[in-house]
C-alpha cells in the first residue's frame, strides 16, 4: 500500500518537474499562492473578491448553456426564454442561476467597493489596481445592461429604449448616435443581435482580460488590510512580511469556507426566491416586448437604480445625462480625492466615518428612490441625496488633508 | 504563525472530507449542464409517434413519413413480392438480420409485423442517402438480374424488397426497421412498440 | 473584527431603509390574499378544466405543452387528451389557440394577452382580485374594478351572477353588490378563481413545484459543506497566532 503511494507520488513529482521545465506552474505556485503572503487580519469584507470571482465563473458557466438554447432574435427571443424555463431539461435552473448571479455578482462587487472605502485600499501604492476595479464596474454595468435586453421582455424593450435615449441628449451627434447603436430607427431585430453578440463574446473576453490586470496590479503591491498598514515594511530575517500568513493554504480554506456560505444563501435565493419580489427578475418582463404599448412604470434594475435617480433629479435631459455621467466618473478619482495621511477608517476621525456613512445612505436611499414612482415629494429627496451624494467626494477632497487622525500601530492588530 | 502541535492527522482527514464532498458538489452541479443536452420537450413532441393509415396504400406502392428527423417508408408488398425476397436470399450478406438493427418482434425474413407491409428506415447504413424503390423484376443498368428492391443513387448499394443489403455493395448492414406497431386493421403507428410503450 | 464588519454593513442598511419611506416596489398591497396552494393537486386540476373552458377560447397559453399538466398535475395523457384538448391537437402540442390575432383585435378592441405568463407579470393576488370584480355599469356594458374599461367581458358571469357598483353612501361607495345571483354562491364563485388562480399561477412556472423540492435537498448538502469547510479552516488558522 504505502510502497504503492510511494511509487504514485514519485510519478507525480516526476510529471511535474517535467511539466516545470517547460512551464513555470511552480514559480506561479508559489508567487501568486504558496508563497504570496497576505496579511492575517482580513475580516468579513475581503471575502468580496473571491466571491466576485466564484460569480465570474457561474455567470461563464450558465452562460455558456444558455446560449445553447437562446435565439436572439426579436421574434424568438422571448418564447427562447420560455422555451429554456420550459422545455429543456433543467433550463429553468441555469437561468435562475445567470439571472440571479448578474445581481449578486453587483451585489459583491458593491460591498468590495465599500470596503475599499472603509480601509482605503485605493489609496496610494493601489491606485492603478483601483482603476482597472472601476474599469471592471464600468464593463459590469455595460455586460448587464446587455444582458438585460436578452429576455426581450417589456421592461428588456423600454429599459433599453430609455437608457440608449440618453445618448441622443449628446448636442450634434445624439440622435445618429442612437440610430447607430440600434441599428435600426428603433429598437429591433438587429439591436438584439449585437447586443447579444457584445453580451457573449466582447464584453466577457474584456471583462476576463481586467480581471487579469486587476489581480497582478494586487498581486504587486500586496493587499492592503484593515488596518491599513503597510505590511511589507515590516519584515522578519527571512524577508517574510511579520504581519503576513502565506495565502494557501490560510486564505484558500478560509475562502472556500466564505465560498459554501455565499452559495447557501445564492442557492437559497435561485430556489425559493429567484424573482426576489421583483427586484431580481422584474414583474413587466414576464411580458413580452411590445413596442406600441409603454409599461405604466419603466425602471431600470436595482443595481443601476442609484444613478437613475441622478438621472432623474436633474430637470434637464442633458444635464442629468451628464450628472449621472460624473456621478461614476468621479469614482475614478477617488484615490486621489483622499489626502489623508491615514488610509483605514480605524484611525481616522469622526468626520470619515460620517462623511462615508452618509455617503452609503445616500447610495441606497438614490437606488432605492430610483425604483420608486416618482412622485414630487420624492423628487426632492432625489435632489437632497444626489447632493449629499456628491458633497462626498467635495468634502472628501477638503477635510481630509487636515482631518483628525489617530495614531497607527506598527503592527496590524489581531 | 507554528507550526508546534499540528494534528496532521485531523488535518488529513479534514482536507479528505472537504475535497471529496467538494467533487462530489461539482458531479452534481454537473448533472443539470450535462441533462441539458438530452432533446427537450420541444424535440420530443416533434418526435412524437406518426400514424400511418395503411388502408390506402396501394399494392406496390411506398409512402414516406417523417419520424424523428429520418424518412420511413411503407411499403405495401404484393404477393409476388413476398415470393421472390426467398429467392434472391443466397445473395444477401445478411439474409436473417442477425447483425440488423430492428426491434425483436420483428419477423427475421419479411422483417414485418405484417408481411403486406414493409415499415422501414429509408437512409442506407452507408452513409446516409435514401435509397429509390425500383420494384420491376428486370434489367437495370446497374443490374441486368435486378429482383426489385431499393437502390441507392450514392454509392450503388443495393437492397431486396425486406430491405436487406446485398452482397459486394457499400453499405454494411441491411436498413433499420423502426419500433411501431398497429393500433387497428388499418392505422400504423411508428415509434411506438406493440403493448404501447414508446 | 467579523462581528464589527457585519455590523457597519446592518447598520448602513437599516440607516437607509429607515431614513425615509420605502420606495414602492411591490405595487399595490390593497388586494385581498388570494390563498392558493400550488401543492394542491385536486385544486390545480380544477383550475385547470376551468381555464380549458373559460379562457382557452380566446386567451393562448402558447409557452405551456398540454403534456406538461399529465406530468405534473397527476392526470394521464388520456384524460388530458380527453377533458382538456378540444381544438385538434397532439399531447405534445403547445395551448394554442384557432382564434387569429388581427380577428380577435377586431372583435375585442385587443388581442387578448397570452396568459401563459399572466400569473408572474399581474401576481396571483391581482388575479384573484381582477375576476371577482367584474360589474355591469350603468349603460349594460361590462366593466372591471381592477381594470377599468378592460376590453375583456366578464365571462363567467353565470357562475358569480351579476354586479353592479353600490350606490349607499359612506364605506359601500365604490364596492360592488351582486344584484343576479349566479349558478354559485358567492363563496363557490372565490373558490372556483382560487382554483383558477392557482393554475394560473403553476402555470406561469410549472418548474416551481420541483425547484422548491430540489431546493431543499441543495441545501442541506451545502450546509453540511460549510460545516466541514469550517471545521478544515479552523483547524489551520491554529497557526496564526
Amino acid at each position: 500500500m504505502s510502497e504503492q503511494s510511494g511509487a504514485v507520488t514519485k510519478t507525480a513529482n516526476g510529471l511535474l518537474q517535467w511539466v516545470d521545465k517547460r512551464l513555470p506552474v511552480l514559480d506561479f505556485w508559489n508567487a501568486h499562492l504558496a508563497k504570496y503572503y497576505a496579511p492575517k487580519n482580513f475580516n468579513f469584507w475581503y471575502y468580496m473578491g473571491g466571491f466576485a470571482l466564484l460569480v465570474l465563473v457561474i455567470q461563464i458557466l450558465s452562460g455558456i448553456f444558455l446560449t445553447m438554447h437562446y435565439k436572439p432574435s426579436a421574434a424568438e427571443a422571448f418564447a427562447s426564454v420560455e422555451y429554456i424555463m420550459r422545455d429543456v431539461e433543467w433550463g429553468w435552473l441555469i437561468r435562475y442561476m445567470h439571472s440571479t448571479g448578474a445581481s449578486f455578482f453587483f451585489i459583491v462587487v458593491y460591498l468590495h467597493m465599500f470596503r475599499s472605502l472603509l480601509y482605503g485600499s485605493h489609496r496610494k501604492p493601489r491606485e492603478l489596481l483601483w482603476v482597472f476595479g472601476m474599469l471592471i464596474y464600468l464593463l459590469l454595468m455595460a455586460e448587464a445592461f446587455f444582458g438585460y435586453v436578452l429576455p426581450w421582455g417589456q421592461m428588456s424593450y423600454w429599459g433599453a429604449q430609455v437608457i440608449i435615449n440618453l445618448f441622443g441628449a449628446i448636442p450634434m451627434i445624439g440622435e445618429p448616435l442612437t440610430e447607430w447603436i440600434r441599428g435600426d430607427f428603433f429598437i429591433s431585430d438587429a439591436t438584439i443581435n449585437r447586443f447579444f453578440a457584445l453580451h457573449v463574446i466582447a464584453l466577457p473576453i474584456a471583462l476576463l482580460g481586467l480581471v487579469v490586470l486587476h489581480l497582478s496590479a494586487l498581486h504587486q503591491t500586496g493587499s492592503n488590510n484593515p488596518d491599513g498598514i503597510e505590511i511589507k515594511e515590516n519584515k522578519d530575517e527571512d524577508g517574510i512580511p511579520k504581519d503576513g500568513i502565506p495565502f494557501h493554504p490560510y486564505y484558500t480554506v478560509k475562502d472556500i469556507f466564505g465560498a459554501s456560505m455565499f452559495l447557501l444563501v445564492f442557492a437559497f435565493v435561485i430556489f425559493f426566491w429567484p424573482e426576489a419580489g421583483g427586484l431580481f427578475l422584474e414583474h413587466d418582463n414576464f411580458v413580452a416586448a411590445d413596442p406600441l404599448v409603454t409599461p405604466e412604470h419603466i425602471k431600470p434594475v436595482w443595481y443601476f437604480t442609484p444613478f437613475y435617480a441622478i438621472l432623474k433629479a436633474v430637470p434637464d435631459k442633458l444635464m442629468g445625462v451628464i450628472l449621472m455621467g460624473v456621478s461614476v466618473g468621479v469614482l475614478f478619482l477617488l484615490p486621489w480625492l483622499d489626502r489623508s495621511p491615514v488610509k483605514s477608517i480605524r484611525y481616522k476621525g469622526a468626520w470619515y466615518k460620517i462623511l462615508v456613512f452618509s455617503f452609503a445612505i445616500a447610495f441606497i436611499r438614490l437606488g432605492m428612490l430610483g425604483m420608486a414612482e416618482g412622485t414630487p415629494a420624492q423628487t426632492i429627496e432625489m435632489r437632497v441625496w444626489t447632493f449629499v451624494y456628491f458633497s462626498f467626494f467635495i468634502l472628501l477632497f477638503f477635510l481630509s488633508k487636515g482631518g483628525k487622525t489617530k495614531p497607527v500601530p506598527d503592527r496590524v492588530t489581531h | 504563525m507554528s507550526a508546534d502541535g499540528v494534528n496532521k492527522e485531523r488535518r488529513r482527514f479534514l482536507i479528505a472530507t472537504t475535497s471529496a464532498m467538494g467533487a462530489m458538489g461539482a458531479g452534481f452541479a454537473a448533472v443539470p449542464f450535462i441533462k441539458s443536452w438530452f432533446p427537450s420537450a420541444r424535440a420530443q413532441a416533434v418526435g412524437a409517434p406518426v400514424e400511418v393509415n395503411v388502408s390506402k396504400i396501394e399494392p406496390g406502392q411506398i409512402v414516406k413519413v417523417q419520424w424523428r428527423g429520418q424518412t420511413i417508408g411503407v411499403l405495401a408488398r404484393t404477393d409476388e413480392m413476398l415470393q421472390d425476397l426467398t429467392q434472391v436470399e443466397p445473395e444477401l450478406r445478411d439474409p436473417g438480420s442477425d447483425d440488423a438493427e430492428q426491434p425483436d418482434y420483428i419477423d427475421s425474413e419479411g422483417r414485418a409485423l405484417r408481411p403486406e407491409f414493409l415499415v422501414v428506415n429509408m437512409h442506407c447504413t452507408h452513409l446516409g442517402c435514401i435509397p429509390q424503390l425500383i420494384p420491376q423484376v428486370g434489367p437495370q443498368p446497374f443490374d441486368e438480374n435486378w429482383k426489385g428492391g431499393f437502390y441507392c443513387p450514392c454509392h450503388k448499394s443495393k437492397f431486396d424488397l425486406a430491405g436487406r443489403v446485398y452482397k459486394g455493395v457499400p453499405a454494411p448492414e441491411n436498413l433499420k426497421i423502426p419500433p411501431y406497431s398497429f393500433l387497428d386493421d388499418d392505422t400504423l403507428v411508428i415509434g411506438v412498440n406493440p403493448g404501447g410503450m414508446v | 473584527m467579523k462581528i464589527n464588519a457585519i455590523k457597519t454593513l446592518l447598520a448602513v442598511l437599516l440607516l437607509a431603509l429607515a431614513s425615509g419611506p420605502a420606495a414602492a416596489a411591490g405595487g399595490a398591497s390593497n388586494l385581498e390574499p388570494s390563498g392558493i396552494n400550488v401543492n394542491d393537486t385536486a385544486s390545480l386540476q380544477r383550475g385547470a378544466k376551468m381555464f380549458v373552458n373559460y379562457c382557452l377560447s380566446c386567451h393562448e397559453a402558447s409557452y405551456m405543452r398540454y403534456k406538461r399538466l399529465s406530468e405534473d398535475l397527476g392526470l394521464s395523457e388520456e384524460m388530458v387528451m380527453d377533458n382538456m384538448i378540444f381544438a385538434d391537437a397532439k399531447i405534445g402540442d403547445l395551448m394554442t389557440i384557432a382564434m387569429d390575432p388581427e380577428d380577435s383585435a377586431r372583435w375585442f378592441g385587443k388581442t387578448p394577452p397570452n396568459l401563459t405568463l399572466i400569473a408572474r407579470a399581474r401576481g396571483a393576488d391581482w388575479l384573484y382580485g381582477f375576476l371577482r370584480s367584474f360589474y355591469q355599469d350603468e349603460s349594460g356594458r361590462w366593466n372591471n374594478l381592477l381594470l377599468p374599461n378592460a376590453a375583456m367581458p366578464h365571462v363567467m358571469w353565470s357562475l358569480q351572477g351579476i354586479q353592479v357598483m353600490s350606490h349607499g353612501e359612506g364605506d359601500e361607495a365604490g364596492q360592488l353588490e351582486l344584484q343576479t345571483p349566479g349558478l354559485m354562491s358567492p363563496e363557490e364563485y372565490d373558490d372556483t378563481i382560487r382554483d383558477l388562480v392557482a393554475y394560473l399561477d403553476y402555470m406561469s412556472e410549472p418548474a416551481k413545484l420541483k425547484r422548491k423540492n430540489v431546493g431543499v435537498w441543495v441545501m442541506l448538502f451545502l450546509a453540511v459543506f460549510a460545516f466541514m469547510a469550517y471545521l478544515l479552516k479552523a483547524e489551520f488558522w491554529r497557526d496564526v497566532h
